[in-house]
């Protein structure tokens, strides 16, 4: 374990910037916080944290995968992505952390997804224990320790200091390229903080409710429950807790015609959008009941099923605070408990 | 009021007048009210509410549900009055299959607002008009209720309701006090580069997520333009700035007129973004050009942009106020 004194932070990031691309949460003008680049007089925002997820770095709202330039019979196929930096992404929760190991499941795994896996080769990520979560955290229920983040390396800010220490080989690299600045030390104050935060996890208004229900009960019995009627039937389908999500992962692809060639580019898609299954034949979900209850099968059901009892969900709280109607997993996951 | 509210609805169900009640529905705090749709006196003793935290507009639901079986009841608060009316107007509501009853609105409680005053982790809270108790995880906070509204309710337009079968209790005036156009007075002070660089700056913001399109009970076509897969782009993000541009200003123009000035677009989005004050704007200039009107307000006046008459203002106007000939 490593430490800084807090009023070296600055100079802490101008180090980092000076090597290589930096994000940190930044506040907006009217206080909700969002990443943006490190430059010169940057300050780390306070908030818990972005209303954005930290999946834009790794699989951002758009992508562009190829241009297709078309000469007579011939079609020549330009690969023209730039990702190649390395950047760091500082201050990512413990959450948001684990959300990256979800997506890695779907991304790298054969056939693997070359766009997120350059980013994920560029990308250091340094995570922020929390110290102050809101109602709405239920990262707990996930496993995740909120006070113990996962990450390339995981940062804890007391009063005073900010301790650092590395949890992968990624991350040992990246103490090392700024030792210069750290003073090595023991755990004491970060086990204290620990001890402290771990004292207000267990009080958050979810950290009991239970997840049992979807592993006891089958997928068809899920499927067919008569709760996702009332559930969804105020749900507006906007589709803002998918783009909130930092686990939600569909995407469509598309070719835009500019004339001379084409641009193929793929961008988030939301299973909560009445055409997400349209196809040739028609569409397979019809309702908004099907669309919504597809969301929170996916995370719940479906994607457990298929990655060893891992659910998609990591208790960030975003879709909690973000829907417009406030309808959410956490409702799902009580209304099925409850039966 | 909350009781007065669910003895009424159980009446109404009961003597057969209605077969469903369309309300809120308490959540895991005070705050996360979500609209629903209630069968029995059951259901309402479970879960129906009406505070200080039921902000979600309702009136674009009876949309659908006033095509469904039978009679059902609503409760509107008065801006949600507007809405329904412009509904009713535009063919969209059927009203004979609606009961109103209209209900008092002294202002919505925003969590966003409370929560931007740096309280965290709100776990409960109780208004009793006036101030509003905040219980937290870290302690209890009391703040007087004037200063947790929400853009919508800060700037209210009315507390008149227009359309209703029954009341409870007594029925407000509307707000003519002009303070709602201020900002957007603001705005029309700047140059064009300043207005531009604040939309720019506020766009820039938005992720898509249709939140504001989809609660807005102006936009209820049944396939929106930004969902046609033969537009040749994707239109699930703003690929570049201006696409961000394009999205609001079509969905803002293709509201104007009939924007009641809810608000509701605002108060959802997820980016903060002051998006009200866009259709704001026009309601500014319509009231200019062609004498005060206000979407939603009767069912008979005709819409001025969807109206010709000798009086109409000429371009010209445009001129006078420094646009180019
Ligand atoms: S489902 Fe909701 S709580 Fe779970 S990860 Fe997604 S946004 Fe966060
Ligand atoms: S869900 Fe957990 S890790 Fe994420 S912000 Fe809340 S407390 Fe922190
Ligand atoms: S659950 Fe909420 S956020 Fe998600 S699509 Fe429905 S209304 Fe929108
Ligand atoms: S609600 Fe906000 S973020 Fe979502 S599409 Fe509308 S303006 Fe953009
Ligand atoms: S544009 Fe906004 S304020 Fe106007 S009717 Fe729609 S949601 Fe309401």
């Amino acid at each position: 374990m490593f430490r800084l004194p807090a009023d070296k932070l600055n100079e802490f990031f101008a180090a980092i910037a000076s090597a290589q691309s930096l994000y940190i949460p930044v506040d907006g003008d009217d206080g909700r916080a969002s990443y943006k680049k490190w430059t010169e007089g940057t300050a780390l925002s306070k908030a818990l944290n972005t209303v954005r997820s930290a999946k834009d770095f790794f699989f951002p709202q758009t992508t562009d995968i190829c241009d297709f330039n078309m000469n007579g019979k011939n079609i020549e196929i330009i690969d023209n992505r730039t990702e190649s930096e390395d950047f760091v992404i500082f201050g990512v929760r413990a959450c948001d952390a684990r959300s990256f190991t979800i997506l890695d499941k779907v991304f790298l795994a054969e056939p693997i997804d070359t766009y997120y896996a350059t980013r994920r080769e560029h990308g250091t990520v340094i995570t922020m224990a929390c110290t102050e979560p809101e109602e709405n955290c239920f990262c707990g229920v996930f496993g995740i320790d909120a006070a113990a983040p996962e990450g390339d390396a995981a940062c804890w800010m007391t009063e005073d200091s900010l301790y650092i220490k590395a949890n992968t080989e990624k991350g040992e690299k990246f103490i090392e390229s700024i030792k210069s600045m750290l003073e090595e030390c023991d755990s004491s104050a970060v086990d204290a903080q620990k001890a402290k935060t771990k004292e207000i996890l267990e009080k958050l208004p979810f950290a009991n409710v239970s997840t049992d229900y979807f592993r006891k009960n089958t997928l068809l019995d899920i499927f067919g429950s008569e709760h996702w009627k009332k559930l969804s039937e105020s749900c507006l389908g906007c589709g803002t807790c998918t783009f909130v999500c930092p686990t939600c992962q569909c995407y469509d692809i598309k070719d835009y015609d500019t004339g001379h060639g084409i641009k193929r580019y793929r961008t988030w898609d939301s299973c909560m959008y009445s055409d997400f299954t349209r196809m040739a034949h028609g569409n397979s979900r019809n309702s908004q009941v099907e669309r919504f209850r597809q969301r929170f099968m996916h995370k719940l059901v479906y994607f457990p099923d298929n990655n060893n009892g891992e659910f998609g969900c990591v208790g960030c709280g975003r879709c909690l605070s973000r829907c417009p109607i406030s309808m959410n997993i956490i409702k799902v996951i009580k209304t099925f408990g409850e039966e | 009021m909350q009781e007065a509210v669910i003895k009424r609805a159980k009446e109404l169900l009961a003597d057969g007048s209605v077969n469903r009640v369309v309300g809120w529905k308490a959540g895991e705090f005070a705050y996360d009210t979500t609209p629903a749709v209630f069968t029995s006196a059951e259901e309402l003793d479970a879960g129906f509410i009406y505070n200080d935290f039921c902000a979600p507009n309702l009136s674009k639901y009876i949309i659908k549900e006033s095509r469904k079986e039978g009679k059902l009841l609503v409760f509107l608060k008065p801006c949600d009055t507007y809405s329904f009316n412009q509904l009713v107007k535009e063919h969209r509501i059927i009203r004979e299959n609606v009961y109103i009853i209209a209900v008092p609105c002294t202002g919505k409680v925003d969590v966003d607002t409370v929560k931007s005053k740096g309280i965290k982790g709100i776990t409960g809270m109780t208004s009793d008009g006036e101030n509003v108790t905040i219980t937290t995880l870290y302690g209890e906070k009391t703040m007087p209720k004037s200063e947790t509204l929400g853009d919508k309710c800060r700037t209210c337009k009315s507390k008149k309701h227009v359309i209703f079968d029954e009341i409870i209790g007594d029925d407000g005036e509307v707000n003519t006090d002009g303070a709602r156009f201020e900002l957007v007075e603001k705005l029309e002070m700047m140059t064009p580069d300043e207005r531009y660089d604040f939309w720019r700056n506020e766009l820039s913001k938005c992720i898509r997520c249709n939140a504001c399109r989809n609660v807005c009970p102006a936009c209820t076509c049944e396939s929106c333009v930004f969902d046609n897969p033969n537009s040749g782009i994707q239109q699930r993000a703003a690929t570049d700035s201006f696409e961000e541009n394009m999205f609001h200003l079509i969905r803002s123009f293709h509201v104007a007129g009939r924007c009641t000035d809810c608000g509701e677009c605002t108060r959802v989005c997820p980016q903060n973004i002051p998006l009200h004050l866009i259709n704001r704007k026009y309601i500014k200039d319509i009231n200019e050009f062609y004498g005060d009107y206000q979407a939603g307000s009767d069912l008979e006046t005709r819409a001025p942009l969807n109206d010709y008459t000798f009086d109409d203002c000429e371009p010209s106007i445009v001129y006078k106020r420094g646009g180019n000939e």
